[in-house]
């Protein structure tokens, strides 16, 4: 081979014995000349810091005003004494009820309608962008006394009203999440496919779409969760006590503990998060696990065919 | 369970007899007739289909051949239920199924691009259908894997979709549209995203597996080379409508309007003049003419087609033409003649015809062709279609 093949980057490729790792490429080691690469990544470490220290350095003041409970010194009192705090329990039981209506609601609405958009009313699909971006510029307040005039009286005695209130709220993120979702997969053929091989609608969604949204679904979960765990206007209008409104009202008796438990909500968020990409992680191994297995449960097969 | 050959000696559909043949999984069938009768279909303002009307025998392997936007695709979607035609009938085995939806058809279908389920490997996918029709699990695997077999992946049947190349998931495709014993296969130019030796190979396939299941197989395609390889017969069609449906050689013999003429294979278009009711006057000689143009009145101007064999070269010195090009393409050549100084014709001549035949040499065409189809005069000579 002449050097000047192989020095064709293209052509390097496709010759016998060489071939490129990911690591290679992201590296750029045989990608030619790579002097532009050093200050690159200097820039990119000073934009990361100055974004680093202007995220976490409120946080790191929020953190050492917590465990300065007793006004001097350091103490972990403000969490360790959270959770016997009166009404702390149960603010964060309806928040999380809340929660878990709102993302059932949520993905019954969201992911029938994004599908059939797409599929069905694809010129829609902007009229849909304006619709769904609606409760960003409506003030939460203004929704929530149109709500409270119209909605049935045996709705607003229960808290759920603030749920299908909170629906409303998530709109604009499922909506997206999903929406990005269906654009990531072939719809119109996947569903052809399924219908062909005699799936109705309801097993295409169960079978066919749902399980390839997996990460919008969980995408917007998270979206929906972290909302409604933050989410205060529309709670202290409707008169409810969900952990957002608790956290104000303790504020007045202990700033630090009401500080802490802010703290402890944004933990939890982050905890959850992580756990979903986990789980989306977890899945793609065991896809790769269970190709591995059955690769291997017939061994000694030639690779015959066309390839 | 199947005696396999390598992919090298899958060059011809009698050879790959073998390769995808033997005992199937799938039972051969008697195959369905499928009658499309009068199908309109329009779109807003487009009309997709404009009265098609097409008889598929049982069992046999039809291709629908046209350019972009001819309706074929459209045709092919009616048939599987995923549109509806705005009139005309769609008749399997005597029935009319327009009312039945998609899923309750039966009928297998293999996309242009990739349909396999990215969260199914491809045993699941394969064992889809079967799942969906209350298969036992056991047998449903069973069966699956005999499919996988037969498309020569059982040894890919734990790979998700991305982990198979191109060639090999439309592979998976067609065992998963097999696997439900469909009564009629719907390829809607499955082979159009794949390379070109994938192509010819999984081709070959194709036919050979359709041949020995005796599928009732609609093709859709653009490429007259697939159609024109894999099919018993060819609709050519054009602006939602059939131009002509025949077995691939009279297609290409004797096409009957120009359009097919032009579509399918090269078609040389040399000034002619009727010399009567069915007779031309070309290259002086009068022949037999045929087409919607041949009965015109005498002296009128016409064009004809003449394929390139279809025409002779002689090397005589101050003929009617200059040899311009000469190409070589194994036992024949293809020589391109500036005619008349001014007109480019396309002639085939065995290779060592051609050889004798420099650039820039002068020659003599002359017509071989004793029937030829005639079109309205365009006022040019030119070549009209390249073949693929």
């Amino acid at each position: 081979m002449s050097t000047q093949i192989i020095g064709d980057v293209g052509l390097a490729e496709d010759l016998p014995g060489i071939s490129r790792t990911g690591g290679q490429r992201r590296r750029g080691l045989l990608a030619g000349p790579g002097a532009r690469k050093r200050p690159l990544r200097v820039w990119r470490l000073v934009v990361l810091a100055i974004a680093g220290v202007y995220f976490l350095l409120p946080l790191y003041a929020a953190f050492r005003f917590s465990l300065a409970y007793n006004g001097t010194g350091v103490s972990a009192q403000a969490y360790t004494s959270l959770t016997s705090q009166a009404g702390f329990g149960s603010a964060i039981w309806l928040s999380t009820q809340l929660a878990l209506v709102t993302i059932v609601v949520e993905l019954l609405l969201m992911v029938p309608t994004t599908v059939f958009i797409h599929l069905r009313l694809p010129r829609m699909k902007r009229v849909m962008d304006f619709v769904t971006a609606l409760p960003l510029v409506i003030p939460p307040v203004v929704l929530i006394l149109g709500v409270l005039d119209v909605a049935p009286a045996r709705l607003k005695a229960t808290p759920f009203l603030l749920a299908l209130e909170y629906v409303v709220l998530a709109v604009p993120f499922s909506y997206r999440a999903l929406d990005s979702g269906v654009r990531s997969i072939d719809l119109h053929t996947l569903v052809d496919a399924s219908r062909s091989l005699g799936g109705d609608w309801l097993t295409t969604m169960r079978r066919v779409l749902l399980p390839n949204m997996r990460v919008a679904i969980l995408s917007a979960t998270v979206l929906t969760v972290a909302l409604v765990l933050g989410e205060y206007t529309m709670a202290s209008l409707d008169e409810y006590q969900t952990f957002p409104t608790w956290i104000v009202l303790f504020s007045s008796q202990n700033s630090h503990v009401s500080v802490a438990a802010s703290l402890m909500a944004l933990f939890l968020t982050w905890i959850v998060l992580i756990g979903i990409s986990l789980i989306g992680g977890r899945s793609r191994r065991g896809q790769e696990k269970k190709a591995r297995r059955l690769t291997l449960l017939r061994p000694g097969q030639p690779k015959r065919g066309v390839s | 369970m199947t005696a396999i050959s390598g992919p090298n000696q899958m060059t011809t559909p009698a050879a790959t007899g073998s390769a995808w043949g033997g005992g199937s999984p799938v039972e051969a069938q008697g195959g369905t007739a499928v009658v499309l009768r009068d199908l309109c279909c329009i779109f807003g303002t487009v009309r997709a289909l404009d009265g098609l009307s097409i008889d598929i025998s049982p069992g046999e392997f039809l291709a629908l051949l046209g350019p972009s936007g001819c309706g074929k695709t459209t045709a092919l979607r009616i048939l599987a239920g995923f549109e509806s035609a705005s009139s005309g009938q769609v008749l399997v085995d005597g029935q009319d199924v327009q009312s039945v939806p998609a899923q309750k058809r039966n009928m297998g279908m293999v996309f242009q691009s990739y349909s396999l389920f990215p969260n199914m490997t491809a045993l699941e996918n394969v064992a889809f259908g079967l799942r969906l029709r209350k298969i036992g699990t056991a047998e449903r695997k069973a069966k699956a894997m005999s499919l996988l077999e037969m498309v020569e992946l059982a040894d890919r049947a734990g790979r998700y979709p991305h982990q198979l190349s191109g060639g090999q998931q439309q592979r998976v495709a067609l065992a998963r549209a097999l696997a439900i014993e469909p009564r009629v296969l719907l390829l809607d130019e499955p082979l159009s995203a794949l390379d070109a030796k994938v192509r010819v190979q999984l081709r070959e396939q194709i036919r050979a597996l359709q041949r020995r299941l005796s599928i009732t197989t609609v093709f859709v395609t653009h490429d007259q080379d697939e159609a024109l390889s894999m099919a018993d017969r060819v609709a050519v069609m054009r602006g939602g409508k059939l131009e002509q449906v025949a077995p691939p050689a009279e297609l290409y013999d004797e096409p009957q309007t120009p359009f097919v003429a032009e579509f399918v294979g090269t078609m040389n278009r040399l000034p002619g003049k009727l010399a009567g009711p069915g007779r031309v006057s070309v290259l002086g000689r009068e022949v037999v003419a045929r087409g919607p143009f041949a009965n015109g009145p005498g002296g009128q101007d016409v064009d004809v087609l003449v394929r390139p064999e279809g025409l002779a070269l002689a090397p005589v010195p101050g003929a009617n033409g200059i040899v311009s090009a000469v190409t070589f393409r194994g036992a024949q050549s293809r020589v391109d003649v500036l005619l008349w100084a001014d007109m480019a014709v396309k002639v085939d001549v065995p290779s060592p015809v051609a050889a004798s035949l420099p650039v820039g040499s002068s020659v003599e065409v002359s017509l071989v062709s004793d029937n030829v189809l005639v079109d309205q005069a365009a006022g040019q000579i030119s070549v009209n279609q390249e073949e693929t």
